[in-house]
């Protein structure tokens, strides 16, 4: 939907400005983890594991920043229509964001746990599809920040790809565990490591949904979401 | 346009092709609604888009304004109100109006309530007729805060009292359809909850239909609103999509405040 001209009150704009700009800090706090965590994984960088983890109270502080501003807009300022949508999508889009987060830093945790174990081949395919799932999640927001239904459903479409390097990983890991169980305890963590990049990539994915509906005032439909890559096994 | 598009409920007014000229001027243009039976309509639009003069060709108030005619035809009921035939005192008792300043008469409560079911011959008798003052002052939430004192002026209430008075007066002829023109913008927040709670109790029981320059008392009040700007029907639809989800950017700007 094409962008009008801003609100007769300026404070307005500020507002949804502001609201915008913590939602975009969050977002880049997520990619961050996002990758940080997969270098530290790869490097067995355990001190930089660590800091993945403690940098995520930053986005939880955030989080309740951008609820607390969600909550001040539609109580001070009554916003409507696709200003209200905005609102309502701001504040779903930050708690997904805190979740992203989440799943970045339990990646970080699993460092400390395979210090000293051996590395086994699946491994390689991790830091692309940890790339992948970054780059939706700083797409996404683009396309929050911009309003960009199109850029969103751009999102949806990545997300097939991640749950295809997921099925590989998921297969190889189990490859490997079958192979030779002293195996198993490393391919557990790769194969978590693996799935939560995946939900990163389910939630970006839900991010984009908000964000056409915030954009657009439609719903996508079911068929665009992409598929639940265990569904139907 | 948009049209709503439940199609459960039934008409009780019409526009079609309706334009509303003061001289040569037009205010309204070529304007076609329907006003549901069941619901609460909200015209809404900045000033001078036309809505209040729309709303008074809706019981030819705009007839007692001299320079100002109405083109097209409205029904109600399937009746054109314009035709030659037609009560215009009947027809305002049918279709009884609100204004935006409460202006009981310099009369009694009980006079004010009264005075219209007098005229119209709709009692019978002094208790009749008190049953029908009771019973309108109950439905417009009033009758415990005045039953005590009937005998009193009805100008001595507060601003709030008094509207819900003119309401009471306006349904104690049991009207089909009430149009409110501003019924609360002169009114405190209390005062204005009270008319909102009013107008909800009525709903369903009369068709309502309400002019508000305040757009969340649109929201709250009705369930479908239709959009006016520079004397065009800019969009029409279910109150709930045209304040989350409207289709045309006009809309979109008004009701977010960037419009002008």
């Amino acid at each position: 939907m094409q962008e009008s001209g801003g609100h007769t009150l300026k404070a307005f704009d500020e507002d949804i400005g502001q609201l915008r700009a913590l939602i975009c800090e969050m977002g880049g706090l997520a990619e961050h983890a996002i990758s940080e965590a997969m270098r530290a994984l790869m490097q067995r960088d355990v001190e930089g594991a660590r800091a993945v983890v403690e940098a995520d109270a930053r986005l939880d502080a955030l989080e309740a920043e951008a609820e607390a501003g969600v909550v001040r807009l539609i109580a001070l300022r009554a916003p409507m229509a696709d200003d209200l949508r905005d609102a309502v999508a701001a504040l779903k889009i930050a708690a997904v964001v805190e979740r992203i987060g989440d799943y970045a830093k339990n990646i970080a945790k699993r460092v400390s746990l395979l210090e000293g174990r051996g590395r086994i081949e699946p491994l390689s395919m991790l830091p692309e599809m940890a790339r992948i799932a970054a780059e939706m999640v700083h797409n996404v927001l683009d396309a929050f920040v911009e309003r960009d239904a199109a850029k969103a459903r751009e999102v949806c479409e990545r997300d097939r790809a991640l749950d295809d390097f997921y099925n590989s990983i998921f297969r190889a890991l189990l490859t490997f565990m079958m192979e030779n169980p002293q195996n198993i305890t490393e391919a557990a963590h790769l194969l978590f490591v693996a799935r939560n990049l995946e939900r990163i990539g389910d939630h970006a994915t839900n991010i984009a949904e908000m964000v056409v509906y915030a954009a657009t005032g439609e719903r996508m439909g079911e068929r665009q979401k992409g598929l639940d890559p265990e569904a139907g096994r | 346009m948009n049209e709503p598009t439940d199609t459960l409920t039934r008409n009780k007014m019409s526009a079609r092709g309706v334009s509303v000229f003061y001289g040569d001027k037009p205010a309204v243009r070529d304007v076609s609604i329907e006003v549901s039976a069941e619901h609460v309509t909200a015209f809404i639009g900045p000033s001078g888009c036309g809505k209040s003069t729309f709303l008074r060709a809706f019981n030819r108030m705009n007839d007692t304004i001299a320079g100002a005619r109405v083109e097209g035809r409205i029904e109600l009921d399937g009746e054109d109100i314009y035709a030659s035939g037609m009560d215009v005192v009947q027809l305002r008792a049918r279709v009884g109006m609100v204004f935006q300043k409460p202006n009981p008469f310099p009369k009694s409560i009980y006079e004010n309530v009264a005075y219209g079911p007098r005229i119209h011959g709709l009692a019978a008798g002094k208790a009749e007729l008190d049953g029908i003052v009771e019973g309108s002052l109950r439905r417009a939430g009033l009758w415990e805060e005045v039953k005590d004192r009937l005998q009193e002026s009805g100008t001595a209430l507060s601003g709030g009292q008094q509207q819900r008075l003119c309401i009471a007066r306006a349904i104690a002829v049991d009207p089909e359809v009430i149009l409110m023109d501003e019924p609360a913008s002169a009114l405190d927040p209390i005062a204005t909850a009270k008319i909102e709670e009013l107008i909800h109790e009525l709903r369903g029981r009369y068709a309502i239909v309400i002019v508000t320059h305040n757009m969340q008392q649109a929201a709250r009040v009705s369930q479908r609103t239709a959009f006016f700007h520079l004397g065009e029907l800019v969009e029409y639809g279910e109150t709930s999509e045209i304040f989350t989800n409207p289709r045309v950017q006009r809309t979109k700007d008004y009701i977010t405040g960037r419009y002008g």
